[in-house]
């Protein structure tokens, strides 16, 4: 059993992950009505053209909600406990799934969070976010 | 087909469930052959009548084609049968899928069945599958979500929009937990009070520990046929009056709106068909995954306003004698849940309150039941109106 799920490198999401190695949090625009979309995939999902590009976000954005987890079924993960996960509505206009880094205690839904990267093995960067300075 | 082609024209003719709980001496199929044999023997046919059967899925016995599997192990050969993938609706999508087959001839007798050994027959890597099955592999599993917090995102939200309390969250397993006590099948049937609720191990905030559905062994079986035919059979018939299914997403990050879900709009669907409205019903069976959802649900169904789910639970309007009885069996948080038999059990309960069958836990002069059950986090949602006369 691995010690915790790794995500899968694969044809939508390569250049996704090759953004979070170089530190940038990537997400696709349609080239068709400007949306953007996460998670990667081959078609818009508002006009169905298969004509996208990558774009750079901001990297920053609002806590829409969270959790705190007590208990982690997965090794590496245990000695966390309590860890955060969220959903972070990025200014860009794509709601990601993450981890908030800091004392769960201060997380509230709201808060301004801002990414960081955390990394997993040579090929996995993992975006994480952390609370703004003014938040 | 019109909104309205398949209102009542099946029926549920017969019931069956196996023993749930810690049940060591049966596999998953081996749960699912005993409820399926009580389903049988209910409704009064013989097995040479079944030519359709849908079941789900199994985590625990991962059959390739568990559809021909479980026909393979009944020792049946329907001409329509397959295995239906839709988390926690998944019962409620095979009767409509039951219902669409023989409103259309393909076949006349459906049995439906599952049946799962979640709590005896998984190992830890297996548990562990389970509990990541629902997560994105790649974009919300890596950062360690169980199921729970899954849910914890959206009762989260939803008290930080409604100011939602986590007094109210547990008055929903107080109040099924209370229903189970009259409910000798059911796995957990000691009374619990909000305090116990609260003061229970916190697993994903702000869900504790008996916020949780169960962990059960268990199968449920349903016998479908033409509203017709069941006349002639041994039970009373429970019509599937209305039925609608809504698909959203599957993934949590995806949901538009984690506290506003399809089961608006297949409610609304299945109360078209129907013909009726929301207050016609009095009793429902709402699935209870986690404490939050059946506060979202009984708004959503329109049983309540938008904001007033908490304060219906906590004040006892859901309980046996109260405005609208919810769970009368004791729901997934009390009774059991393994699995997509979870749902399939408020389908059973609905179906005896409709017969008068409950006992000290009958619903008196229940005659009309909604029933509805949700996959994913809040992604799928299929609501059925029963009744017991056409």
């Amino acid at each position: 059993m691995q010690l915790r799920p790794m995500p899968k490198i694969d044809a939508d999401s390569a250049p996704f992950w090759a953004g979070t190695a170089e530190g940038e949090l990537r997400v696709q625009r349609c080239r068709q009505c400007q949306q953007p979309r996460f998670y990667p995939r081959l078609l818009c999902p508002k006009c169905w053209s298969d004509d996208a590009e990558w774009v750079v976000t901001s990297g920053v954005g609002t806590i829409y909600s969270y959790s705190v987890v007590h208990r982690s079924p997965w090794e590496a993960l245990a000695d966390e406990v309590p860890y955060v996960v969220a959903l972070v509505d990025l200014d860009d206009g794509v709601r990601l799934f993450t981890t908030i880094t800091d004392d769960p205690d201060l997380v509230r839904i709201g808060s301004r969070v801002q990414v960081s990267f955390r990394k997993l093995s040579p090929d996995v960067s993992l975006p994480v976010f952390s609370l703004t300075a003014d938040a | 087909m019109s909104p309205s082609a398949l209102r009542n024209r099946v029926a549920i003719a017969g019931v069956g469930e196996s023993r749930v709980g810690k049940v060591p001496d049966r596999t998953g199929l081996g749960l699912a052959a005993e409820a399926a044999k009580l389903a049988v023997a209910d409704a009064g046919i013989e097995w040479q009548d079944i030519d359709g059967l849908l079941t789900a899925y199994s985590l625990t016995e991962p059959y390739f084609m568990l559809g021909s599997v479980m026909c393979e192990y009944l020792g049946i050969q329907p001409r329509y049968a397959a295995s239906m993938v839709v988390g926690g609706a998944t019962p409620g999508v095979m009767l409509h899928h039951a219902a669409m087959a023989i409103a259309t001839g393909a076949c006349s007798c459906v049995l439906i069945v599952i049946g799962e050994n979640r709590r005896t027959g998984q190992s830890r890597d297996e548990a562990v599958a389970a509990l990541t099955a629902v997560g994105h592999p790649n974009f919300e599993s890596p950062y360690g979500p169980l199921i729970p917090a899954l849910y914890g995102l959206v009762a989260q939200r939803r008290m930080h929009e409604y100011g939602t309390t986590p007094e109210e969250l547990a008055s929903v397993a107080v109040t099924f937990r209370y229903h189970a006590s009259l409910n000798p099948a059911a796995q957990m049937r000691d009374i619990i009070t909000v305090r116990d609720v609260l003061e229970s191990r916190m697993i994903a905030e702000p869900l504790h520990m008996l916020d949780c559905c169960l962990i059960s062994d268990a199968g449920g079986a349903l016998i479908v046929t033409s509203a017709d035919r069941a006349r002639d059979l041994a039970r009373r018939p429970v019509y599937l009056r209305g039925i609608g299914e809504t698909h959203t997403h599957e993934h949590v990050m995806m949901a538009r709106d984690v506290i506003r879900t399809g089961a608006v709009e297949s409610s609304r669907i299945a109360y078209e068909m129907a013909g009726i409205a929301p207050a016609d019903a009095n009793v429902a069976m709402l699935y209870d995954c986690f404490t939050v959802v059946p506060i979202i649900e009984i708004e959503e169904l329109g049983f309540v306003q938008p904001g007033e789910g908490g304060a219906f639970f906590a004040a006892g309007h859901a309980r046996l004698g109260g405005q609208l009885p919810v769970n009368t069996h004791g729901g997934m948080l009390s009774h059991a849940h393994a699995g997509a038999a979870g749902g399939l059990f408020g389908i059973v309960e609905a179906s005896r309150q409709l017969r008068n069958e409950c006992g000290v836990r009958q619903v008196p002069g229940a005659d009309m039941a909604v029933v509805h059950v949700e996959g994913g986090i809040l992604s799928s949602h299929c609501t059925m109106v029963l009744s017991n006369s056409l």
